[in-house]
């Protein structure tokens, strides 16, 4: 499509209304984290003075043992569960996409379904439950609620992923003198690589921001994620807001988000596959 | 280099429908098989059977009269291009070729990978896009990867699914002729597959030509076109298709059709005693010159039809000329079931003649057909059979053809060995 100029201008507006739309508050948290104690209520957008004053406290001063748990806690729980999660999800997701069996398209609407189930109507019993048994305030005590959220959701998108590889290549390479397992080890291993990818670093981002099981199935820095950790910030004295270092820690810990984009972004974006077939 | 042999091959899919139902064919050493037939008649599925991809229910696949059932695709030793090519995305364009040798460590060093690769890019003149992706090529470059990769190594015979229908009609003739080349030079078995009558005809050494599962014919491409079996084959090769008129017959050999009566010569009249008084005549439409162009002396002998013509189109080298008729209730739903078994778009019962470029008639006008009787066939509406076959010309069109084919090939392969 041949756009005219106006068009263009439209469009180009449009992107500048989006993207400061979605960047203004991270803007804002990034400013607010650079303010010092005292500049915190400047009344201005901008810090008056950039000051690491926030960074130090959560890494290195009051707030150091309530962060950094927290973001070791945020990083072991959350790998720990993506990884689980993207096991599982690859092996229902090719069974679905491959295979026919009964009740396919129940697994794969059911997974659908438990997507959109509220969290907050399971906290309170998961919680008496967890105490009961003993998993409050453990690793393994959000590694499994952390499952029930990105294990579906895992399955929904890898199951697309997979139905989109062209299968037809296995039997090719197995015309061209490949073993079953050599078929698949050198030609769709790589081409479901991209959507494994994919799919773990979007169940990464969830774990990663879950707020909710976090604060309410831990109790100390044994098990609380950072995002929970975040509401037990205090100021540097009793009578400071705690803005500044929260937005630090909250900077802190979007930093590895963007890093992983950034990284896998062609990954996420380009269907790897196209070329395989006529086009 | 391999002879394939099929012998009464049925295959039942999972809902016991034979998608493949009891088909015999021979293919020599070195021979250029077409199966052809509209889609869904199992070309892909005979296909699938030979490679190894599909399982046979029923019956036996021979190469070089070893039985290969229950062998692996790998162990049949055969290449195959697919007809959506079957890329490797992931690959480089060098990388798919090589991919067949890469399997086989032991048998080619990395030296001999390259000079292989090399040889085949060349071939097909691949030479400068060694080094990129499938997905940046175009659709003409692609198949020719697919083909790299068939050919780079010693495969006992190529198969073709469909190998040219994704391309654009220019380009898919340069293929064609490419394909037939390449063929001849490296003198492999190849078993080709297509819906087009057209590659079938001029590829093919022999054509098998399928309907529904069931082989239909398995001859060479002139006796296809000179003496089909049954009207079904009659009506699929040959472009424009074989015109099929409804007509009674009168005794003697006088046939009498919409657009007027004809006598056909004695040989053919007699095939047709004992025959159903109605009866489809079949009369390729190139068969059909204008009256109005020929002299008296080329006048003789002809039987004339006379119709209106309803639309006439110039092509340069010919113009058709489209008549319309009304057919025969009783002959109308044997022409119908034709037409569906041929993939056609609808009911045909017009009369297409390929006409001299020369030729005046316009919309409208009532034009004088002369043809010689002797092109006409005749098929009994009731089985489809064709009732004024020659077997004996047959015969020897074949043999005539088998002949031509051995000779083409040696002096390919002497071509090939001289340089
Ligand atoms: N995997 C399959 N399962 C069931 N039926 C199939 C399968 N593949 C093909 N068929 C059926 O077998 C018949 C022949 O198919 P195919 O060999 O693909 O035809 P062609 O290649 O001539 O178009 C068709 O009726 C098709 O529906
Ligand atoms: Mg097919």
């Amino acid at each position: 499509m041949k756009m005219t100029p106006v068009t263009r201008i439209l469009w180009i507006v449009a992107f500048a209304l989006i993207a400061l739309w979605a960047l203004f508050p991270v803007v804002w948290i990034l400013s607010l984290s650079l303010k010092s104690s005292s500049d915190v209520s400047n009344r201005q957008f901008w810090p008056t003075e950039i000051s690491w004053e926030n960074y130090q406290l959560i890494i290195d001063g009051g707030a150091r043992d309530l962060f950094l748990p927290a973001l070791r806690n945020s990083i072991g729980i959350s790998l720990i569960a993506t990884l689980i999660a993207v096991l599982l999800a690859t092996l229902a997701a090719y069974a679905i996409a491959r295979l026919d069996f009964p009740g396919k398209n129940f697994v794969l609407y059911s997974s659908l379904a438990i997507t959109v189930f509220p969290v907050i109507s399971i906290v309170t019993p998961l919680f008496n439950l967890w105490s009961q048994i003993g998993l409050y305030d453990t690793w393994l005590g959000l590694i499994i609620p952390y499952l029930s959220l990105t294990v579906p959701i895992s399955i929904w998108t890898l199951t697309s992923f997979f139905r989109e590889i062209p299968w037809e290549l296995e039997q090719a390479a197995q015309v061209d003198g490949a073993t079953p397992f050599q078929a698949f080890r050198k030609v769709i291993v790589p081409l479901a690589l991209p959507g494994v990818f994919t799919t773990a670093i979007i169940a990464f981002f969830i774990a990663w921001n879950d707020f909710l099981y976090g604060i309410s199935l831990t109790s100390t820095s044994a098990a609380r994620p950072v995002p929970a950790a975040l509401s037990f910030f205090t100021g540097a004295s009793q009578f400071e807001e705690p803005a500044g270092s929260i937005a630090a820690a909250s900077i802190v810990v979007t930093i590895p988000v963007i890093i992983i984009v950034l990284l896998f972004q062609r990954q996420i974006v380009s269907g790897l596959t196209s070329g395989a077939v006529k086009g | 280099m391999a002879e394939i042999a099929l012998s009464n091959i049925v295959k039942r899919y999972g809902d016991g429908f034979p998608a493949v139902n009891n088909i015999s064919l021979h293919i020599d050493d070195g021979e250029f098989v077409i199966l052809v037939g509209p889609s869904g008649s199992g070309k892909s599925t005979v296909l699938r059977m030979i490679v190894g991809l599909e399982d046979i229910t029923e019956g036996d696949l021979l190469i070089d009269g070893e039985r290969v059932n229950e062998k692996a695709p790998r162990d049949r030793d055969l290449a195959m291009v697919f007809q959506n090519y079957a890329l490797y995305p992931h690959l480089t364009v060098y990388e798919n070729i090589a991919f067949p040798l890469r399997l086989n460590k032991d048998a080619y060093s990395e030296e001999e990978v390259r000079e292989r690769v090399q040889r085949a890019a060349q071939l097909l003149e691949l030479g400068e896009h060694l080094e990129r992706k499938p997905a940046n090529l175009s659709g003409g470059q692609r198949q020719r990867v697919a083909m790299g990769r068939a050919i780079v190594r010693d495969a006992k015979a190529f198969l073709f699914d469909e190998p040219l229908s994704n391309l654009d009609a220019k380009l898919r003739g340069q293929m064609r002729t490419e394909i037939a080349r390449m063929q001849r030079n490296l003198g492999v078995t190849t078993v080709y597959v297509t819906h087009d009558q057209t590659e079938a005809m001029t590829l093919g050494d022999k054509v098998a030509v399928l309907k529904r599962g069931t082989l239909q014919q398995y001859a060479s491409p002139q006796e296809l076109y000179r003496e089909p079996i049954n009207i079904f084959v009659a009506g699929f090769i040959g472009s424009p298709a074989m015109n099929f008129l409804p007509v009674t017959q009168l005794g003697g050999g006088q046939l009498e059709s919409a657009f007027g009566s004809f006598t056909v010569p004695p040989e053919q009249a007699r095939r047709l005693q004992g025959a159903p008084e109605l009866l489809i005549a079949g009369i390729r439409p190139e068969a059909l010159q204008d009256a109005d162009l020929l002299s008296p002396e080329e006048l003789e002998g002809r039987a004339l039809l006379s119709a209106q013509v309803d639309q006439t189109e110039w092509l340069g080298s010919e113009t058709y000329a489209y008549l319309p008729f009304e057919s025969d209730p009783a002959i109308k739903e044997a022409l119908e079931e034709l037409d569906r078994d041929l993939d056609g778009e609808g009911m045909r019962t017009q009369v297409v003649a390929a006409l001299d470029p020369l030729s005046r008639v316009r919309e409208g006008d009532t034009i004088s057909l002369a043809f010689d009787p002797a092109d006409v066939m005749v098929f009994d509406p009731e089985s489809g059979a064709n009732l004024t076959r020659d077997e004996e010309r047959a015969a020897e069109i074949t043999a005539r053809a088998e002949d031509q084919r051995r000779r083409a090939l040696e002096r390919a392969q002497a071509e090939t060995a001289g340089r």
